[in-house]
């Protein structure tokens, strides 16, 4: 079996994200204690997701301009990993603001905006499972998607910005990089979020070539059946 | 024919339309100030008076709700063979930004309609009636531009009115909480200047909502 260099560094990095993670010295602070660990595992799956979100929507765009269902495809694989990176964002934070916060989930919003991210990708998954046609289909979901992206974009970057935040990085809060992120978190969270990407593109790939593969194999038993019905 | 002369055109078709059949029209007006009905009876019946917080947001539900149906219908009411004479006639521009312009109207009528009966009924706690006004006219605008887009897609996949509540929700949530925040403002009678920031990133969503509309929907159109 042989691999990509990129898949390759993938591997080397999340196998140190965790045990570095896990091992390595962090800071002590109050209240944060020995969660702050959780920073390599819940900041990268948003950087990831909206990567890999970012992806599907310049497939999308591409796919309208050149009607090539390959690219439908890569936009579709690259949404539903966008959702699972977007669900384990949300276990991850959920269970980080239970111990920090003291509760599962509070009225903030970069928590909602989450929340809402989740809602359009599932309801782009919705409107796929709806159409019949395959290239009305494609065509549609991937108007949706940049229509939805891009007013996702400000609710994810501006709307945090002009309100109270618990979250860092907003609403007075400084974000985690001014103060509390030293230079020996740095050497874990910078490989961590290059590493949880690389996973992501790796998942989208893998799960653009199962789609490749079943058009394939349908194409073939169509011609099979042709033939055998001469 | 210029585009603008199409736009004028096209909402004046739109126009004489809803007039000629005023069961639509007449059926979103029932439709608000029924709502409007149930919540207030709901309400009284708790034996209190709403205090301001959920008179803002309980306005502005009723309206989200009734321009989904609204503008739902953008669409649907158009028969088929329709849309490929319209097709022969006009470019895809000008149908989507006249169907813009038409649905703002409607919902801003609607709207208004909605604020007078709601506030008769249930009394008007607002200090800064300007700024009042300005939100409606914004939320008005706003809320049309998104669900005319996301109608036209709900259209192609079957009317589905399910699909056009999945699929305008999460899209329009902060246009909302933007719109609450500013009548929010006005209600409490606020300095102006403390709400400019909600208004002018309202205004550029709109406007990234009617570029996008303006760019995408001729690729709808064609399918």
């Amino acid at each position: 079996m042989k691999l990509a260099w990129w898949k390759i560094l993938c591997i080397v990095l999340l196998v140190y994200t965790v045990i570095g993670g896990l091992l390595l010295s962090v800071p002590r602070l109050p209240i944060l204690n020995e969660s702050i660990r959780n920073l390599y595992f819940h900041v990268p799956m948003w950087f990831g997701m909206l990567a890999i979100m970012f992806m599907s929507v310049v497939y999308s765009i591409r796919y309208l301009q050149k009607s090539d269902p390959k690219l439908d495809d890569f936009a579709v694989s690259a949404a539903h990993t966008g959702i699972l990176f977007g669900l384990l964002g949300l276990a991850t934070g959920m269970a980080w603001a239970r111990y920090t916060w003291g509760d599962w989930w509070v009225n903030d919003p970069k928590l909602n905006g989450a929340a809402i991210g989740m809602l359009i990708y599932s309801a782009y998954v919705v409107l796929r499972n709806s159409l019949e046609d395959e290239q009305q289909r494609a065509r549609i979901s991937a108007i949706y998607n940049i229509f939805a992206f891009s007013t996702l974009v400000p609710l994810l970057f501006i709307l945090p910005r002009l309100t109270d935040s618990l979250h860092p990085g907003n609403g007075g809060n400084p974000g985690f990089s001014s103060y509390d992120l030293d230079n020996k978190m740095r050497l874990v969270f910078y490989p961590a979020v290059i590493g949880w990407m690389l996973l992501g593109v790796w998942i989208t790939q893998v799960s653009y070539r199962v789609k490749a593969w079943q058009r394939r194999r349908e194409e073939v038993g169509t011609t099979k059946a042709v033939v055998h019905s001469r | 024919m210029g585009l603008i002369q199409e736009i004028q055109s096209l909402i004046y078709k739109e126009i004489l339309l809803e007039w000629r059949q005023r069961y639509a029209l007449n059926g979103m007006l029932l439709y608000i100030v029924s709502t409007v009905l149930i919540c207030y009876m709901s309400f009284n019946l708790r034996g209190s008076a709403m205090n301001p917080p959920t008179w803002n947001t309980v306005y502005w539900i009723i309206l989200l709700f009734t321009s989904v149906n609204a503008v739902a219908k953008s669409f649907m009411q158009e028969r088929y063979g329709r849309f490929i004479y319209y097709y022969t006639l006009v470019s895809p521009q000008g149908i989507i930004l006249s169907k813009i312009v038409y649905n703002s109207l409607l919902m801003l009528l609607l709207a208004l309609v909605g604020y007078g009966f709601y506030s008769l009924m249930l009394s008007n706690p607002v200090q800064d009636h300007l700024l009042f006004l300005c939100s409606i006219l914004l939320g008005a605008i706003g809320f049309s531009t998104t669900l005319t887009m996301v109608s036209g897609i709900a259209s192609k996949a079957g009317n589905n009115s399910v699909l056009m509540a999945i699929l305008s929700f999460p899209v329009i949530i902060p246009m909302l909480l933007m719109l609450m925040k500013v009548s929010k403002n006005a209600m409490d009678g606020l300095d102006r200047a403390s709400s400019s920031d909600e208004i002018l990133t309202l205004l550029a969503i709109n406007a990234i909502v009617v570029s996008l509309s303006y760019v995408l929907f001729p690729y709808l159109w064609r399918s």
